[in-house]
């Protein structure tokens, strides 16, 4: 703590120099805008602006670098609440609240509930990265291949949340993510799996490609579709006075359910492996199952925003914490900013904080600062935002199918990439014709390798030591994970049994 | 109307920014237009560069081979007199981006990092890698990596005999990490289990982060790693033996593989290429850039205490290092009859 005091004022004042501060801020705008852009993604965006920094000095660049992170990271909810696509992986739970939102006419709502949620999550990360760093990174160092693969499993059971209305639908999306991620090189092993002789294959199926075609597309023919038909889906967007106070005021009286999904980012995050797209999904699911009226999630609440949008922001801080303690990168926009700290001859680590401890604090309680930042511009930006969905069909439909083909492009400068991108915007049109719900099957594609990776390592692990069952089912990990697993599983059987009890207390209190 | 124009404002600015972002991921193509004028033209010398020079890293962003790049991008760009753009074709490990390179026109405008050993793995291990070892032209080597074996500091080895022998009398019980299948580091294992008689278990990861967290959690009881990530952790681990030539100048109380008795030299070479058939004299005004790279002191002390081997490979070098390690893994996979799926 000592320690923390000496650094604060020098810290503070490394950012509140004028300049330093306006790169932030810069940083944060930067990174929004390539974040609500679909296929640009944090990382591209950090690495593009890493040389940028070269010649500045170490406090200066690491500011605008954070404030590029947190600013991208927030930017994804932007497309997701206004055309249902998430700009990057970590606002996939970001879709199923805020486009409905949207289709409401409260796509100002959804925003500000973004930009609130994310500045409470993005803080509350940071300040956990700052002060329980060496604390959490003991628990990231408890997961090994059997907890890898049970947290994967426990995620899986994210499906049922996610098919409310038709459970065997929801399973036979998830099963056809899972079959999906197996294209490619397999993560353990190296055998090539349904390359089908094409090279590009071998890279698999790109996460953010997926994420275009299932969403994004089918949204762009229904759009079209809304223009021959003459059917008017979604409703225009008025600007309302009062709508920002009333979102924020809601929301804070719910502390519980902000500060819950934080901490859930913020962990998933110290795991290296499991990004904000995991975060937000998990969060999403609890605040599902702790709400009291979990039916209406997924019909437009700003609770659903909240909690995914409060996640994966927290993630941010959760994912700097193995690369600051430890020098291992958690989550590929980290993996950006070691490069970075390494051309800066700082070597990411334990010594970071003891040799270059004013830099390390500057740059941690930057952090801070530029989510505020970024709260303050999503909070004014959300009127204007929110406005783009009332341009004509005519021309936010080109616009859209315009951007789709960049951002699935660019994403690994691959043209088959493109083709896969428009195939599985088919797929994710007739699907979406037949009640298919597009979370099932990319939640399925991202713990797939997660899972399978887990499950093989561990096998191996069992091998040497001769036991399968005590490398599954004796670690204090796993069978925390298990026991979420089984309750996840079987909820909707619970919350059916607990209503049914409370409706007959209820009833029976109302005879009597 | 008022909202109208300002919506169609917005929308502009979107797209423009779009263009902009787009432009500096992917612009070679943009660039293309743009001529460097100031360039020395002599007789005997073609005009190249004339436009800008795509360096392509078949990894991720922010990976070792994309911090090399971004080391040499200032340095290469001074040397030329051009701009070097470059792009991330990431997959395969590696075996995408290769493909891309040895299809593209062999005119020196397109570059790309190499990794030995995966340019020689992976045509071995796989059906379809894409290419061949003999399609990759090498410019440079710059960079070694050598390969080291670990276990943790409270681990009960405190020497490569030790490990080994306990690995003699428990075969299969020692578990050891590393990043890949058919690559370095599994490789590495292979020549140890060979060399010295023994059998391992091996647990890889995709990745070296994942595997050297799995390891300092104590999840495997050693690891195989690269040099820069042993210097990073130096002080949690004990390192048993290292795959340098010599003994390597940041960890110099660690002994080599070779002075312990085993004849093997695993590690990491990081390189450029060209297309195959690129003009001899394309290709050498390439090589000099890089060669002032290699000869810059500044750069070889940043990458010393990163915990590289600085190497200086000219494009014959390089090419005969190549043909003498195929030939060495060809020999090991062959004597193991592995890998057993493409036979």
């Amino acid at each position: 703590m000592a320690e923390f005091l000496q650094y604060f004022a020098g810290a503070m004042g490394h950012i509140f120099n004028l300049s330093n501060f306006l790169l932030m801020t810069l940083g944060v705008a930067a990174g929004i805008v390539v974040g609500c852009l679909p296929g640009l993604t944090a990382t591209m965006a950090l690495a593009v602006l890493v040389p940028f920094t070269f010649t500045m000095d170490p406090a200066t660049g690491l500011m605008t670098l954070g404030g590029i992170y947190v600013g991208a990271i927030y930017g994804g909810c932007i497309s997701a609440i206004l055309i249902n696509t998430p700009g990057t992986p970590s606002a996939i739970a970001t879709t199923f609240d805020g486009y409905p939102l949207t289709k409401k006419g409260k796509g100002e709502h959804a925003l500000v509930a973004a930009a609130y949620s994310s500045g409470v999550g993005g803080v509350i990360g940071a300040i956990l990265l700052m002060f329980l760093a060496p604390l959490l990174v003991k628990v990231a160092l408890k997961f090994g291949p059997p907890e890898y693969f049970w947290l994967a499993t426990f995620g899986l059971t994210i499906i049922a949340t996610l098919s409310a209305k038709s459970l065997l639908k929801g399973v036979i999306g998830g099963t056809l993510g899972l079959l999906i991620a197996t294209i490619g090189l397999a993560p353990i092993g190296g055998e090539m799996r349904y390359t089908f002789g094409f090279y590009q294959l071998q890279a698999g199926i790109e996460l953010i490609v997926a994420l275009i075609g299932f969403f994004c597309v089918p949204e762009i023919l229904s759009m079209v579709e809304e223009v021959i038909t003459e059917k008017k889906e979604i409703q225009k967007f008025k600007s309302q006075k009062g709508v920002a106070r009333e979102v924020i005021v809601k929301l804070t009286k719910q502390p519980f359910l902000l500060i819950r999904s934080a901490i859930i980012g913020c962990f998933v995050g110290i795991v290296p492996g499991a990004g904000g797209n995991v975060a937000g999904l998990v969060s999403y699911n609890e605040a599902v199952r702790w709400s009291k009226e979990p039916e209406k999630f997924g019909t437009g609440v700003v609770e659903g925003v909240a909690a995914s949008e409060s996640s994966n922001n927290a993630e941010v801080g959760g994912s700097l914490v193995p690369l600051l303690t430890l020098g291992i990168p958690g989550a590929p926009p980290a993996a950006v900013l070691m490069g970075a700290l390494m051309l800066q001859g700082m070597r990411p680590g334990p010594d970071l904080f003891v040799q270059h401890g004013d830099i390390t604090y500057t740059f941690l309680i930057s952090l801070v600062i530029a989510n505020i930042v970024m709260f303050v511009l999503g909070f004014y930006g959300a009127k204007y935002v929110a406005r783009l969905i009332n341009l004509p069909a005519s021309f936010l439909a080109p616009m859209i199918a315009f951007m789709t083909i960049i951002g699935s492009y660019s994403i690994r400068n691959n043209m088959l990439d493109v083709f896969i991108m428009v195939g599985m915007g088919l797929l994710g049109y007739i699907l979406r014709k037949l009640d298919f719900h597009p979370g099932p099957i990319v939640l399925g594609m991202i713990l797939g390798p997660i899972a399978e990776k887990g499950l093989v390592q561990s096998m191996m692990l069992a091998r040497s030591q001769g036991s399968i069952l005590e490398v599954f089912f004796t670690r204090p990990i796993s069978i925390v994970l298990i026991i979420l697993c089984l309750i996840s599983a079987f909820w909707p059987m619970i919350s059916e049994w607990n209503k049914k009890r409370r409706g007959e207390s209820q009833g029976v209190s109302s005879n009597g | 109307m008022r909202k109208l124009k300002f919506v169609g404002l917005l929308a502009m600015v979107v797209l423009l920014s779009m263009a902009l972002v787009v432009g500096c991921t992917g612009g070679q193509k943009a660039d293309e237009g743009d001529k460097a004028k100031d360039q020395e033209q002599t007789a005997e010398k073609p005009d190249f560069p004339t436009k800008p020079i795509t360096y392509i890293i078949p990894f991720n962003p922010g990976g070792q081979s994309d911090v090399e790049a971004r080391r040499q991008q200032p340095l290469l760009e001074e040397a030329l007199g051009t701009k070097i753009n470059i792009t991330y074709k990431a997959g395969g490990g590696g075996a995408v981006g290769w493909t891309e390179l040895i299809h593209t026109k062999p005119d020196g405008y397109t570059i790309a990092g190499i990794n030995i050993p995966h340019i020689i793995l992976q045509p071995i291990a796989r059906e379809n890698a894409g290419y061949t070892t003999e399609q990759i032209n090498p410019v440079a080597i710059f960079q070694g990596t050598p390969i080291g074996l670990a276990v943790l500091k409270d681990s009960p080895f405190n020497t490569l005999e030790d490990f080994i022998n306990y690995a003699k009398e428990n075969p299969g019980k020692i578990t050891v990490g590393g990043s890949g299948t058919w690559s370095g580091h599994h490789i590495a294992l292979l020549q140890l289990q060979e060399l010295a008689g023994i059998e391992l278990t091996y647990v890889p990861s995709s990745g070296a982060a994942p595997s050297v967290t799995q390891f300092l959690g104590g999840h495997t009881d050693a690891l195989f790693a690269n040099s820069n990530d042993l210097v990073t952790h130096k002080d949690k681990i004990k390192i048993l033996a290292l795959g340098s030539e010599e003994r390597f100048e940041a960890l110099s109380d660690v002994p080599t593989f070779k002075e312990l008795g085993y004849e093997m030299t695993p590690s990491i070479d990081r390189g450029v290429a060209v297309p195959p058939g690129t003009p001899e004299e394309i290709k050498s005004i390439l090589e000099d850039a890089f060669i002032q790279i290699m000869e810059n002191e500044a750069v070889r002390e940043q990458m010393i205490e990163q915990g590289f081997v600085p190497l200086k490979m000219d494009a014959k070098a390089a090419q005969e290092h190549i043909n003498k390690k195929q030939k060495e893994y060809s020999q090991l996979l062959e004597d193991l009859g592995l890998p057993e799926e493409k036979k």
